[in-house]
């Protein structure tokens, strides 16, 4: 059985105003247990839309047509909302601004404790996301969560939401705002966290190179449609990326370039990739 | 939650309402604001009815958005409405039950006090549909400017004005924002009773605070590193000029109080007999 299952999902955002705005058109998705699934798209494509579809932020429009299951649980059915809530954990962009308790420990017990769980194994939990996301309870525990870094900030707001041990986690863009150490430090934890936590990813990001490094699938999202879904492989050479209006990663640009300047070193999406074709079609030439 | 204030939302389209010059629209308001309690013939509802009727056709306004403006104080009007009505002891006695006497005088000032609620909120809700809040606050500004004789800091209150104006949306995006990553750790704000939903609101009116005082930083920084001050040399980069338009309004605004206060005070008998032959023998 599929985690997610989404059938003709369409949303219309200020219906029959001035400011009516499709957001979603007829979106059909399934998701496996164990995809890191990466959804690009340029802004206003319906990204965010569709995640907070997952876990019942945004109800379906046309119960009719549309339809959501979660692990077999529809989301047109309101009684499965808190359910479905604490089993889809979902790490906001800018996490950070939803800290609101007076200590880290408190702050990352909000959600565990809002699942009705027992003194104990709320503590538990807080310890263990906490060790989990790098912040050693010790030190961190009875700290205002406002008086941390910056990183430190977004490890804390991501430890409140892997602390309710949700089966699918999506995160908004984790990334943005931090600097190329708080990058990896991020991108690293979200690796961690589908080994250790959640196996089943999906992460909004407009960086393509983080997304052909990580994702093991690519939903590519143009107003609203589904317009490439595939592995990044798949999708990277398909051209799909250029016609939204997004960029290759890196790697893939310069195998591109050299292609296009009569050196071919085949497809690479990334780094590692890309080295190893230069080095093929090296040798290639000297023999 | 959020989804039902639209009282005060602009709707953006371009008619000869919106195009009218944010001063006069406001005058014209407070105008109509004072003139509509003057009005105590149904003939005079019935005028005022007909202006804003006028009024929204020429906006080319859907009659949906002013009517949900009056959908926000419908509570307010039905219980004014019931006391008046249950306690307003004037003339013919029409029911008895127990303790509740319903009087013809009392249904009459029932039926009058909803007219002018109604008719009220749907005027000063056109100033709003018709005007972006840039405007007003530019409009406020120069109608205070003859204060600034008697030093009070116009340029400054109106600048505090627009940039209030100007966050509303910011603000109401970032409560949705915060609602939903609260709502994501399962915080009962759309589930739950009453008691638990009023609890949840506190993590998120704390992150709204400590976010609406980084926002205010940073914003004061900007103005700075801008040179922000409010002299008088500071020039605007739209200037409101009034134009024949303007005057029009204006003087069917006039023209309209005026004959308000003529029905009421020079020719009360006028409303009178029109009401008689409207209603007949209801009155």
């Amino acid at each position: 059985m599929s985690v997610v299952e989404i059938k003709n999902l369409s949303f219309v955002y200020s219906k029959k105003t001035p400011y009516e705005t499709r957001a979603l058109d007829d979106v059909s998705l399934t998701i496996e247990e164990g995809e890191f699934v990466g959804i690009v798209g340029a802004t206003g494509s319906g990204k965010s839309t569709l995640i907070q579809h997952l876990n019942g932020l945004i109800r379906i429009q046309d119960k009719k047509r549309s339809s959501i299951t979660i692990n077999g649980m529809s989301l047109s059915d309101k009684k499965y909302l808190k359910k479905v809530r604490f089993d889809v954990g979902m790490v906001f962009q800018y996490p950070e601004y939803q800290l609101f308790e007076d200590t880290v420990a408190k702050d990352i017990a909000f959600g565990p404790k809002n699942m009705k769980l027992s003194k104990e194994e709320v503590d538990e939990r807080v310890k263990r996301a906490m060790e989990v996301v790098g912040l050693d309870y010790a030190t961190f525990a009875e700290r205002s969560p406002f008086d941390l870094s910056g990183g430190e900030k977004r490890r804390a707001a991501i430890a409140g939401v892997i602390a309710m041990q949700p089966q699918v986690l999506i995160l908004d863009e984790p990334v943005a705002g931090l600097d190329p150490v708080g990058r990896e430090e991020i991108l690293t934890l979200v690796q961690k966290l589908r080994r250790e936590v959640s196996k089943t990813v999906l992460m909004v990001s407009h960086n393509m190179d983080d997304i052909a490094r990580l994702a093991t699938r690519i939903i590519v999202l143009k107003d609203g449609r589904v317009v490439a879904d595939g592995t990044p492989k798949e999708v990277f050479i398909s051209g799909k990326i250029e016609e939204t209006g997004l960029e290759l990663p890196l790697a893939a640009r310069i195998a591109k370039n050299l292609k296009a300047r009569g050196f071919d070193i085949g497809d690479a999406i990334t780094p590692d990739e890309l080295v190893a074709g230069v080095r093929r079609a090296m040798e290639a030439k000297h023999v | 939650m959020f989804k039902d204030v639209s009282f005060g939302q602009y709707y953006p389209i371009n008619s000869p309402v919106h195009r009218l010059d944010a001063r006069v629209k406001l005058l014209s308001v407070i105008l109509f604001v004072v003139a509509i309690f003057f009005v105590k013939s149904y003939f005079g509802f019935m005028l005022t009815a007909a202006l804003i009727l006028f009024i929204i056709l020429l906006a080319r306004l859907p009659i949906v958005s002013v009517l949900k403006s009056v959908r926000g104080i419908l509570l307010i009007v039905l219980i004014t409405a019931i006391l008046n009505l249950f306690l307003i002891k004037d003339g013919e006695v029409l029911v008895q039950w127990e303790i509740f006497v319903i009087t013809k005088g009392g249904v009459h000032t029932t039926i009058k006090m909803v007219l002018r609620l109604v008719l009220l909120i749907s005027g000063v809700s056109l100033l709003s549909l018709t005007t972006t809040p840039v405007q007003l606050a530019d409009g406020i500004e120069s109608l205070m400017s003859p204060l600034k004789l008697i030093k009070v800091p116009v340029r400054d209150i109106a600048m505090v004005m627009s940039i209030a104006l100007r966050f509303i949306p910011t603000l109401f995006e970032e409560t949705v924002k915060i609602m939903n990553a609260q709502k994501a750790r399962g915080a009962s704000i759309d589930t739950g009773s009453i008691v638990q939903r009023v609890r949840s609101l506190v993590p998120v009116l704390i992150p709204l605070f400590v976010n609406s005082f980084r926002r205010a930083d940073e914003l004061a920084f900007a103005m700075d590193a801008r040179c922000y001050n409010a002299t008088d040399k500071r020039t605007k980069m739209k200037k409101a000029t009034l134009r024949f338009a303007d005057f029009v309004a204006a003087f069917l605004i006039l023209a309209f109080f005026a004959v308000i206060l003529l029905e009421r005070y020079y020719f009360p008998t006028v409303g009178i007999n029109i009401d008689a032959k409207i209603f007949g023998g209801l009155l």
